[in-house]
């Protein structure tokens, strides 16, 4: 098969990744599309190492499953402290940063 | 012992250190401490006296070095001592007559709750003239300039909780700084033109130098000597500063400081040798300052304001002789001995007088008073006669010498200086015989509370001897030219001239002036009754009792326009310098307010923009090729 169909495929999940978070007002739902988002760029990384026949983008995609590891401990921390507070994960509620 | 000679210094200065710290528990002995340490330097700078005088003149200059003071590159100055005949003739007037009047202040002062602080001062005072007339460099010169200004300062304001007499202390500061601009600035173009501002560089610079350099060395320190000896135009400090103690009077403002300006001009005689045009402008001050000071001696009715004109006006004629050139220095110092010692026994017989009368200074409310005091009375007339140059009282030695060298020379300037001189004699003769009668004879004008007394001995003594030194001083200096022999080392040869009237003449000439104004002023002040209130006068008298509206003036051309200047650089500030910073500060508060907009708050618009502008940054990149 065609490497270049695998391009295709991250550049679709991350297209439904994108708005996921753009339209959906739950903070898991949006946290979920961040995820595709990354794991479609992980695809893009893969396919290009496997198309340049290097294993630099291999090893690309190992620092970015690591650290999407990390940033979902986090994001997760983020969103149970906020539904303490509020009883609501909404995203559009939380404007205490307003300039 | 010219090792020891900074021991002048030292002392009065450990004194006044050890009084300022010492504080209430020096009470008691504070004042035999300030009288000690002025009576010891009197000693030693008599002792270097009979060391010097037994040297041969050619040997009579001795440079005391002190230890390294600036090591500098290009400007290495070491602190030293000029031990010469000149120096040494301040250190015995400054020390002889400082301590007398430290005896007096210890009366003088008794009440005074301050007396230990105003001693302290006078130590002060004494440490700082003594290194004005020692140093050996221009610079160390400007240490004790300085010195003695701050000490001028403390002791007008000594008694500063009254506003006004704080005002005065400040305005003499003021005036003051004028002048020491000028001692920088010419101190700087000595470093200019010689490399360094010790005497010896400098005066063995001097044949180098293009007269202009000289004319304008002369001139930057001309307006020194005139802010320092309160002559024209800086003048108008030296009335106000009347008000501290009246023994600050005689010793500061009428003996010794005020006179520091001519000692300047003379210690700087090489320099002024060598431009004549510089010479003639101090000799138009002093001409102009002597009559300046003697008209408004004739209107004043404070005792003390018109003994401060009267000073200003003999400072005036020590300024004249000085601009004379070599002919002129040796009597501008001698009419400086002379006049430190009856000035300052005057200002002593007015202190004795304000005693009496309880502090009251005008004039209008004496008379009479040669019965309640008769050795004030005494002492004061030998300095009334000392000071017109009646023979063989000291001021004729002095001043008549003056007159008769102010008549040296060619052209115009023989006839406006010796003329000015002349003039001056006769009007000196109003105004001090004008002061002595309305004082001590006439009838009585005593406010009803009024119980004039004699003051006590240990006041009396100090006027007694200052009077004995008015009447035979000048007889003792002059017979056998000893004086003029005696600074001739610094002061040069003062060649001889002769005047284009013949000196018969002028003697005589200056007499019949003398006579002329002591009548005039009898039948005005003494024979006749004086009004208790000042009678309205023509414009001259108005304007002299305003001192020739001195102040307005300075206010006029000096303080107004420049509070306009310094009005206009503050605006200046506040819309240029402050309206740039402002203006960016407020720019960037703008570009702020605009932009905070953005920040609604709304993570998901957030993310729309980052969105947005990675779609854009990809755009770039592919449209790119890169």
């Amino acid at each position: 098969m065609d490497p270049i169909n695998f391009v295709y495929l991250a550049a679709i999940l991350f297209a439904i990744g994108s708005a996921a978070v753009l339209t959906r007002r739950n903070a898991i739902v949006a946290f979920m599309g961040v995820e595709l988002m990354l794991n479609a760029a992980n695809l893009s990384l893969v396919t290009f190492s496997r198309i340049h026949g290097e294993v630099d983008g291999q090893v690309m995609a190992f620092f970015v499953m690591v650290v999407a590891a990390a940033e979902v401990v986090v994001g997760l921390a983020i969103i149970i402290a906020v539904f303490r507070t509020r009883q609501s994960i909404s995203l559009d509620e939380p404007a205490e940063l307003r300039g | 012992m010219l090792d020891l000679s900074w021991l002048l210094i030292a002392v009065p200065l450990a004194s006044a250190f050890v009084l300022l710290v010492a504080g209430k528990r020096a009470n008691s002995w504070g004042h035999w401490l300030g009288v000690a340490a002025s009576a010891s330097a009197f000693f030693v700078g008599l002792i270097l006296f009979l060391q010097i005088v037994g040297r041969p003149s050619a040997d009579r200059s001795v440079f005391v070095h002190m230890f390294e003071w600036i090591p500098g590159g290009e400007l290495s100055l070491d602190a030293g001592l000029l031990i010469d005949p000149l120096s040494l003739t301040f250190v015995l007037l400054i020390t002889f007559v400082g301590t007398l009047i430290h005896i007096y202040s210890v009366a003088y002062m008794e009440d005074d709750a301050n007396r230990r602080i105003f001693f302290a001062y006078l130590n002060l005072f004494i440490a700082a003239m003594l290194l004005l007339v020692l140093a050996d460099s221009f610079l160390l010169l400007f240490v004790g300039w300085e010195g003695v200004g701050l000490a001028s300062y403390l002791l007008i304001g000594f008694w500063n909780f009254k506003p006004e007499y704080a005002t005065a202390a400040k305005k003499a500061f003021v005036v003051n700084r004028i002048g020491d601009m000028g001692l920088i600035v010419a101190m700087g173009l000595m470093f200019a033109a010689f490399g360094n501002v010790d005497f010896q560089t400098v005066f063995n610079g001097v044949p180098g130098a293009s007269t202009a350099m000289l004319t304008a060395i002369g001139l930057t320190l001309l307006l020194a000597a005139t802010g320092k000896s309160a002559q024209f135009p800086l003048q108008s400090w030296l009335g106000d500063a009347m008000a501290g103690p009246t023994p600050v009077s005689a010793l500061i403002h009428a003996a010794t400081m005020v006179t520091a300006g001519i000692y300047l001009i003379v210690r700087s005689a090489v320099i002024f040798n060598g431009a004549p045009d510089a010479r003639v402008v101090v000799a138009a001050v002093g001409a102009f300052t002597l009559l300046l000071g003697a008209v408004i001696g004739m209107a004043k009715d404070d005792l003390k304001k018109a003994l401060a004109a009267s000073t200003m006006s003999q400072i005036g004629y020590m300024m004249l002789a000085a601009g004379l050139g070599p002919i002129g220095y040796a009597f501008a110092i001698f009419q400086l001995v002379t006049h430190g010692f009856f000035k300052a026994g005057m200002f002593l017989g007015a202190g004795s007088v304000m005693h009496g009368m309880n502090d009251r200074t005008n004039m209008r409310r004496y008379g009479a008073l040669r019965g309640a005091m008769v050795v004030t009375w005494v002492t004061f007339g030998a300095g009334w006669l000392a000071i017109m140059g009646v023979p063989p009282f000291s001021g004729f030695f002095s001043k008549d010498k003056i007159i008769e060298a102010a008549f040296i020379g060619e052209g115009w300037q023989p006839w406006v200086f010796g003329g000015a001189a002349l003039l001056g004699a006769g009007l000196t003769a109003f105004y001090m015989s004008r002061m002595f009668f309305m004082t001590f004879h006439g009838k009585a004008r005593w406010e009803d509370d009024q119980h004039p007394h004699e003051s006590r001995l240990m006041m009396t003594v100090p006027m007694i001897v200052l009077a004995v030194g008015s009447a035979f001083l000048g007889l003792i200096l002059a017979s056998g030219n000893r004086f003029v022999d005696w600074l001739a080392p610094v002061t040069g040869d003062p060649g001889h001239g002769e005047p284009v009237l013949p000196v018969t003449f002028l003697i005589v000439a200056t007499l019949v002036l003398v006579a002329i104004g002591v009548l005039v002023a009898w039948r005005r002040y003494g024979a006749a009754d004086v009004l208790t209130e000042a009678p309205t006068a023509s414009l001259v008298t108005i304007a002299a009792r305003n001192d020739m509206f001195q102040d307005s003036v300075n206010r006029a051309v000096f303080q107004r326009p420049g509070q306009h200047l310094t009005r206009t650089l503050v605006y200046g500030d506040l819309a240029v310098v402050d309206g740039l910073v402002n203006g960016a500060a407020a720019g960037v508060a703008k570009t702020g307010e605009a932009t905070r907009k953005l920040q609604s708050g709304q993570v998901r618009s957030y993310a729309a923009t980052m969105l947005v502008g990675l779609v854009i940054l990809v755009i770039i990149v592919v449209q790119g090729g890169l």
